[in-house]
């Protein structure tokens, strides 16, 4: 097998495994078994992703051109590591608290939820990205190329652009599989995280396997390798001060603000025990990465031919020597790198694109109708997935433009600048609370434009973007706005001259905007819960709601979040403020919980404005403007107090109010219930009445009418009969009087014997149920319950006015309970209602079906009695009960046998 | 451990806990500043070898990071301390 | 052949009772089971008397009553008005939507055929 062969084989194997890791880690994440994945270890190898294939390959190549100033590209990143106390540990903080998705979330978020600066700030890192990702394309192909060059048996070299387009989309399929799996940009993405981690050990194993070779194989020790060092060009130590403080400052910035560093750092952070270990493993990392990149480089440059491309030393070093085997593990290091970077990358890039541009967009065109009945979830998921298809292939794109000339480390710095313009805007809202919108957008649009204009478009080369003339001469021949000479600062290094400028500018722009511009409330708000991370003891709310929204809101976050998880955070939500069922009331603390946790899925910007959709109207209250206002912690803490003191009181008024609308309406039914009781009583007697008369008084009637008039009579008193046994059921019920005889059996069998019962399906009344689901073994009364199933089922088919009427029973187990939902199409029960269906002989309307009313309240004593629950769930299609079974017969209530 | 002695060693360690956070804000101006030195160097001939500054700066490296491991490590220790006094105290005010 | 009867009421049974005996009296009965559309079914049939549950499905007695008064065509049609509840309340709600007479199920025979052939006579 050749060697070229055999790296294809290898190369397959590797992907294989990675996907393999990935699964693995996802299905240890779902079982639960997931603990050792979110350890600290995991996180510092994630954090990895800063070494991409620039690093693997191209630190060699930089050593080789300009010695030890490679260093400072991982100096910059240890600096910000060993101070995490001071930034990241806050940046972290922020991050969890405010369930940041991405670094456009965070500075959209800080500065009042800005979406135009969201998009900004997308745009750029779309623009900066980009160009990055197709040079790990072109990584990967030229490692490639440098493989088929020495192999002599291959008769045809391999397409270098067929080999990116494979790369790119295979690294598409893998983004989409893993990191689309869950909305929630919040969840940790298991599977990539690990497969990530797995990649970076491989990366500093070749690397290190490489360096060994070379120091120990090739020069024969330590010592001789620092003679050779000293005897090579790069003896000197030739370093410019300015490029050398430059790019270590460079570096750590763009290590906060890359959008794939920020995606491991912030978003996927757990724990400030993961920072803790990081501090010092990370830069661990980042020194045993750099520690033979000299030597490699001068061995390189001592034995290799002298054109060879220094950038692939690591990998022709051992090619040369004919270490197959070394060469392919350095192959595979590289290939590492490469896809990490990428993948991290395309997850950050489309989350930020997804929730800040087509969702945005999305719910302009659509509005209010698509956020309680659309299907946002699926859009998002969409779009996030087309996000990353068009993202790897704007990097394919850009990569097939450029034709892969440039060196490698150039693009590398250039997307450094380019993100770098953030870092203003992200550390002035976390330290200053006067940064405003206006500051943040000037700053980052100034700094974006030198960038372009400076360093971006003249790095496709003279002429490609910008004419010659504007190079030699400035635009419109002012010299003093030549793009690498700005305002006169000739014979600079490009990059540091075009990162002095626009950082300078973008500071000035920042600080200056903020001191003119005014805020608005919600950036105060936000400006004081981010400043304040540490010693905030509550957060002021942002909204304020009625009743009538919960359902709407529930109905929105089912959709979003997915049905369970935000009925989970409702009843929850409920619980907590002592309401039973699923509706909590729209209190602000509430609201501004639920709208943290949608902009886990959709963006703090989108959440936002979809909350206030519902809600509505001023999304700042006068009070909160008074609690921004002052600015003294005790100032803030006294009006949250007093806040809290008038939620508290609002709040028991409203269910004050609530508890009396309850009972003003049971009174009004127990009135009725006279009424009612006699309208049903006296409805089959008329009957018994006028037939038994015509019997009696008819001597003249056909053998026929006789048997058809005695069988009304006797129908007649069934009916009587079964409304009294109704009666006395609900009472014996309701005293507690009743024995359960417990029996078991299968949910299915009890289920089709209730169908049975209530009258099967057919006649435009069409049921609905997933048997494998059923396969549940109840050990309880069964009669009991078939009775409340027979109940809701013959309801659903009286009451259910969708045509054809579709009632779906869904059964499922909920930790050590039993769930079933009967959930209707028809228009279900209006939310005024909700408080009295289960009361005796409530019905809903005027409607006159057979039954007196009391099949609901029964079933309600019938579900209390088996330990149970029943209640009607809101925010479904059509009319839905819920009932809750423990599974365990043990926690029968001991009262149901007394 | 007295009760009469709690409260002045807790205050020690909240002592020290902010300090031992003031330094760890300084490490990195330090490792900066300290990095910076080898451009000073340049212009002595004697000592301006690349070897020496690799051997300076991968030096100065392993030293920051044992510094920082340090420092993680105490704080971390001191934060669950004063959590667990924070409890201790909170449960005793509430009976 | 006799004079025509209408007989709105939703209960089956309570319908066949009233036609039996009105058929063998004389009566030409016909019958309508809904509320909402029980004043086409009127104005259909131009009955020369008219017996009309209070609850029925759609639309209460009481509202059919109120839109027969408002017809011209059938303001002086008597009206039999039949009732399962039986308190005073409903009697006088009776009356005052205009009903001729009244009567409180279970009801004797007798006592409706007495009730109908007044009604005829008046």
């Amino acid at each position: 097998m050749t060697v070229l062969n055999l790296l294809i084989l290898v190369c397959l194997s590797y992907v294989v495994l990675l996907f393999g890791v990935a699964f693995a880690a996802d299905r240890a994440a779902l079982a639960g078994r997931a603990s050792w994945l979110r350890s600290s270890v995991v996180y510092t190898l994630s954090l990895s992703i800063y070494c991409t294939a620039w690093t693997f390959y191209g630190a060699v190549g930089f050593a080789a051109r300009s010695g030890l100033e490679f260093v400072t590209i991982y100096l910059g990143p240890t600096l910000v590591m060993i101070g995490w106390w001071w930034t990241l540990r806050r940046l972290v903080r922020v991050g969890r608290s405010q369930r940041i998705t991405s670094i456009a979330d965070l500075i959209s978020s800080r500065y009042g939820k800005s979406n135009l600066l969201a998009v900004l700030v997308t745009v750029l890192a779309v623009v900066a990205t980009t160009p990055y990702i197709a040079l790990q394309l072109q990584s990967v192909t030229l490692s490639f190329a440098a493989f088929a060059e020495t192999d002599p048996t291959a008769t045809t070299l391999p397409d270098m652009q067929s080999t990116a387009l494979w790369v790119a989309a295979g690294l598409a399929l893998f983004t989409i599989l893993f990191g689309t799996r869950n909305l929630d940009a919040n969840e940790r993405h298991h599977g990539v995280v690990m497969a990530i981690a797995m990649e970076a050990v491989v990366k500093l194993f070749a690397l290190l396997a490489v360096g060994v070779f070379v120091v120990w194989g090739l020069s024969g020790g330590i010592g001789p390798t620092l003679e050779r060092i000293e005897a090579s060009a790069l003896a000197r130590f030739e370093v410019s001060g300015g490029r050398w403080i430059g790019l270590t400052m460079l570096s750590a910035m763009a290590f906060l603000t890359l959008p794939r560093m920020f995606q491991v750092l912030v978003v996927e952070n757990e724990a400030d025990e993961h920072l803790r270990t990081a501090a010092w493993a990370f830069p661990s990392y980042l020194m045993l990465m750099s520690l033979f990149v000299v030597p490699i480089a001068v061995v390189g440059l001592d034995m290799l031919p002298a054109g060879a491309n220094p950038d692939l030393f690591v990998l022709t070093l051992p090619l040369m020597e004919g270490r197959d085997g070394l060469a392919i593990l350095s192959f595979l290091g590289g290939f590492s790198s490469a896809t990490s970077m990428v993948i991290v990358a395309a997850i950050a890039l489309s989350t930020m694109v997804s929730n800040h541009v087509v969702m945005p967009l999305w719910l302009h065109y659509s509005g209010m109708a698509a956020v309680v009945s659309g299907d946002v979830r699926n859009v998002a998921l969409m779009t996030r997935r087309l996000s990353i298809a068009g993202v790897l292939f704007l990097g394919y794109v850009y990569f097939r433009v450029s034709g892969g000339g440039t060196a490698l480390a150039a693009i590398g710095l250039i997307a450094f600048v380019g993100v770098a313009q953030f870092l203003p805007a992200l550390m002035g809202g976390l330290f200053w609370r006067g940064a405003t919108r206006t500051g943040a957008l000037a700053g980052v649009l100034l700094g974006a434009a030198i960038w372009l204009y400076s360093l971006f478009l003249p790095s496709f080369g003279a002429s490609a973007l910008l004419p010659q003339a504007v190079l030699d001469q400035g635009p419109w021949g002012l010299g003093w706005l030549r793009p690498q000479a700005l305002f006169g600062a000739e014979g600079m290094d490009p990059v540091i001259h075009a990162l002095m400028w626009s950082l300078l500018l973008n500071v000035a722009a920042f600080i200056l905007g903020s001191l003119l511009s005014f805020p608005q409330p919600l950036e105060r708000l936000q400006g004081a819960q981010f400043v304040n991370a540490f010693d905030q003891p509550g957060a002021p709310g942002g909204w304020s709601g009625g009743m009538a929204q919960s359902e709407d809101l529930l109905t929105m976050a089912q959709r979003i979040m997915g049905a369970r998880e935000a009925q989970a955070l409702f009843a929850d939500a409920a619980r907590r403020q002592g309401v039973a069922g699923y509706l909590p009331e729209p209190s602000p603390d509430f609201l501004q919980e639920l709208e943290r946790a949608l902009a886990g899925s959709v963006g703090a910007a989108t959440a936002h404005a979809m909350i206030g959709q519902i809600v509505g109207g001023a999304a700042v209250s006068v009070e909160d403007l008074m609690a921004v206002a002052d600015e003294t912690a005790q100032i803030m803490e006294y009006s949250i107090q007093l806040e809290a003191q008038s939620q508290e009181l609002a709040r028991t008024a409203r269910q004050l109010r609530q508890a009396n609308e309850t009972l003003t309406q049971i009174s009004v039914q127990k009135d009725a219930f006279l009424s009612q009781i006699s309208h049903e009583l006296r409805t089959p007697m008329t009957s018994i009445r006028a037939f038994s008369e015509i019997l009696r008084d008819n001597q003249d009637l056909t053998p026929e009418e006789q048997s058809k008039y005695a069988s009304i009579i006797h129908d007649e008193t069934v009916r009587l009969t079964r409304l009294l046994d109704d009666l006395l059921d609900l009472s014996v019920l309701e005293n507690g009087q009743v024995d359960l005889n417990i029996q078991t059996g299968t949910l299915e069998a009890l289920l089709d014997r209730s169908v049975r019962a209530a009258g099967g399906d057919g006649d435009g009344f069409r049921i609905r149920r997933v048997r494998a689901d059923e396969q549940v073994e109840l050990t309880t009364d069964l009669d009991r319950l078939a009775q409340v199933f027979i109940n809701l089922i013959s309801n659903a088919r009286k009451y259910c006015d969708a045509k054809p009427a579709i009632l779906e029973i869904r059964a499922r187990l909920a930790e050590d309970r039993l769930v079933v939902d009967f959930v209707d199409n028809g228009s279900g029960i209006p939310t005024d209602k909700h408080a009295v269906i289960f009361e005796k002989f409530s019905r809903i309307g005027q409607t006159r079906a057979s039954g007196a009313g009391l099949g609901l309240a029964i079933c309600r004593e019938i579900m209390e009695r088996l330990g149970g629950d029943i209640a009607y769930l809101p925010g479904q299609k059509g009319g839905a009960f819920r009932v809750t079974l423990p599974l365990d017969a043990g926690r029968l209530p001991a009262r149901g046998a007394a | 451990m007295s009760p009469e002695r709690g409260p002045l060693f807790l205050a020690r360690r909240s002592y020290r806990r902010r300090r031992l956070a003031d330094a760890a804000r300084v490490l990195p101006i330090l490792g900066a500043i300290l990095f910076c030195l080898p451009l000073v160097w340049k212009g002595t001939a004697a000592a301006g070898g690349t070897v020496q500054a690799m051997i300076y700066v991968f030096g100065l490296w392993t030293v920051l990071i044992l510094a920082s491991a340090i420092l993680s490590r105490h704080l971390r220790l001191d934060e669950s301390e004063r959590e667990n006094w924070h409890s201790a105290r909170t449960g005793a005010d509430g009976e | 052949m006799g004079k025509k009867v209408l007989v709105i009421e939703d209960e089956p049974n309570i319908i066949e009772a009233i036609s039996f005996l009105l058929s063998r009296d004389g009566w030409e009965v016909t019958t309508h089971a809904k509320g909402h559309d029980a004043m086409e079914a009127v104005r259909q049939r131009q009955p020369d008397l008219i017996i009309l549950d209070v609850m029925l499905p759609g639309k209460s007695g009481y509202d059919i009553l109120a839109e027969i008064r408002e017809d011209a065509a059938f303001a002086g049609t008597p009206v039999l008005m039949l009732t399962a509840r039986g308190q005073t309340r409903d009697r006088e709600q009776a009356e005052r939507a205009g009903a001729d007479h009244y009567m409180t199920k279970p009801f004797s025979n007798a006592d409706m055929l007495a009730a109908v052939r007044a009604l005829a006579r008046a």
